[in-house]
């Protein structure tokens, strides 16, 4: 070892001096071996530097003169906005990443602040501030299960033993669910999501968690049912069952599926709720969350995610007995005739709102309820679980 | 003289093709082969600069390199002429023709020190080709470079409908997919014998 080093140090010493012998003519040549070094003159050595120089010094001046003859001026807004953004390239806004979003907010003025789903509010107030736009309230978005026929409420084909996964079990004849609409309840949609939003209830069901859920669609994605949707959080109430199946046959595999009776669509106030396939679905741009269907669905497919709902009070002081709130009231819940104070049955009010909004003096509030008598509509909502 | 040219032409593009034959420049064909719309734009690009640089390079090797023994120093040389080139094109892309700009400005990056940018003008030094035997090469390098982006995108795009297991999907089948083409350009080799 020892030996082998001092052989290598005197061979590197003796050539380097067999290089100054050379008067410094440097070496160059492939592997290093004596046999392939080849002497270069000085010349080159020299000329090599000028040139490599020269086409330095002739290249940084062309791009010197290129760069400022062709300025782009960019705006300084630009850049603010895409710093502010999460930086995530996502394209949820619809455009090419991050660089096209904030230039476009900044360029176009039709552009909204609030595309940016992943920096939901915080980052569309700042996005209005920069471009001094009107920042619109984003409307955040949650996943929501479409069943809730847990294995307590649900029928099943046969007995499924493979690998608890849905993906896995849907390869066996659909799934072992008797409804091929339903959740199957082999949690693949816990295990895809990224922040831990989703636990399975005792019933084989998933929970969303609201304050975990980012909207990210890896659930939508990973259930092989496509139970589950991404729907807007303050459109609370929703139609829990995709079932297309006939309402007898819904019947005989589920307890808590939709039949397609109608009885939603003839109590809604604003006709947000039409059947379409032997399924009711609400069209959210219409619904008003008064949660009558709710009420009113003999099958409770459909869920209401408000988990305590307000009650009306009226004002005496302010009432001045218009009877505008006793027409509107879908449940009959508010008595007095004209040009005297009314008063709202609180046992028959079911908190929709739509006196309150309707009221011309603002006498009505809604408050949370005193006290509730036990085995109310309310209380025996949560005996159905649902995906919350 | 012209027979000369056209066989280099033919050879660079089919049977030498640099992603095919030589495994070079796959940095930018997985890239950009997503889409036929960016590979399309990439194809352009990039027998431009190609043509471009090649020229740039003969010139400076033909009348600077050789008359002062410069050899040993082409690789330093062409990757600065070629850097320069594209630095100056990406600065006026951007003034004059922005849309291109914003479409193929990321890949103009990539194309500094791509390797096939790189390799043209050595294989011009090392064969001390003519100047339209290097426009030639260059050319068919950059067509044949453009062939096999514009097979592999269309495939590509096909394949987003394809049922692809998932360990499989993205990348991995693209890599498969190019050993199956490289394997077909197998058959074009001998056919010309430089």
């Amino acid at each position: 070892m020892y030996e082998q080093l001092s052989s290598l140090l005197i061979q590197i010493l003796s050539r380097t001096v067999h290089i100054f012998a050379n008067k410094l003519v440097p070496l160059v040549g492939v592997g290093g071996s004596v046999e392939t070094l080849e002497k270069v003159p000085w010349e080159s050595v020299l000329f090599g530097l000028v040139v490599l120089a020269a086409l330095g010094v002739v290249f940084g001046v062309a791009l010197a003169i290129v760069a400022a003859r062709f300025i782009v001026k960019t705006d300084p807004k630009v850049d603010q906005v895409r710093e502010t953004l999460p930086g995530a390239n996502c394209g949820a806004c619809g455009f090419a990443g991050c660089m096209g979003y904030a230039e476009n907010v900044v360029g176009n003025p039709d552009v909204a602040v609030n595309l940016c789903a992943p920096g939901k509010a915080a980052v569309a107030e700042k996005i209005a501030d920069i471009t001094g736009k009107k920042a619109e309230k984003v409307d955040p978005k949650i996943a929501r299960v479409f069943c809730q026929g847990g294995k307590s409420l649900s029928q099943r084909k046969f007995i499924y033993t493979g690998v608890q996964d849905c993906t896995a079990a849907v390869l066996a004849a659909g799934g072992d669910k008797s409804c091929e609409y339903g959740c199957l309840g082999y949690a693949t949609c816990m295990r895809a999501c990224p922040f831990d939003a989703i636990t399975m209830s005792a019933d084989d069901l998933p929970i969303i968690s609201k304050e975990k859920c980012t909207a990210c669609g890896k659930c939508v994605a990973a259930c092989p049912k496509q139970v589950i949707e991404l729907s807007v959080e303050s459109k609370a109430v929703v139609i829990s069952c995709h079932s297309r199946d006939k309402g007898i046959d819904v019947k005989k595999k589920c307890q808590v599926g939709c039949i397609a009776c109608g009885i939603c669509v003839r109590t809604c106030p604003v006709e947000a709720i039409k059947l379409d396939n032997n399924l009711a679905r609400i069209d959210h741009s219409k619904c008003i969350v008064c949660g009558l269907c709710v009420k009113k669905c003999p099958t409770k497919a459909i869920y209401d995610y408000i988990p305590v709902r307000l009650k009306a009070q009226i004002d005496p002081a302010r009432c001045a007995g218009i009877d505008v709130c006793a027409k509107v009231c879908p449940v009959n819940a508010i008595s007095g005739g004209p040009n005297a104070v009314h008063v709202v049955d609180q046992s028959k009010c079911i908190g929709c709102g739509m006196c309150a909004a309707r009221c011309p003096k603002k006498a009505i509030d809604m408050i949370a309820a005193v006290q509730q008598v036990t085995g109310k509509p309310g209380a025996d909502k949560s005996t159905v679980s649902a995906g919350a | 003289m012209w027979e000369h040219v056209l066989t280099i032409f033919i050879a660079s593009a089919l049977i030498n093709n640099f992603v095919f034959s030589r495994y070079l420049g796959l940095c930018i064909f997985f890239g950009v082969t997503k889409k036929m719309e960016t590979s399309i734009g990439m194809s352009f690009t990039f027998t431009a600069v190609m043509l471009i640089g090649a020229a740039l390079n003969w010139v400076i090797y033909e009348y600077v390199m050789i008359p002062f023994h410069l050899g040993f120093l082409k690789i330093v040389i062409f990757i600065g002429v070629v850097a320069a080139f594209v630095q100056a094109a990406d600065t006026i892309m951007k003034k004059v023709t922005p849309a291109l700009y914003y479409k193929l400005g990321i890949y103009l990056a990539l194309i500094v020190t791509n390797c096939i940018i790189l390799a043209v003008p050595l294989i011009n030094a090392e064969e001390h080709y003519s100047l339209f035997e290097s426009m030639a090469l260059a050319l068919g390098s950059g067509l044949g470079f453009s062939l096999a982006l514009i097979i592999m995108a269309s495939i590509r795009e096909k394949l987003e409908l394809a049922d692809v297991p998932k360990s499989f999907q993205g990348l991995p089948i693209s890599f498969v997919l190019t050993g199956l083409i490289a394997l077909a350009f197998l058959g074009f080799s001998g056919m010309i014998t430089l």
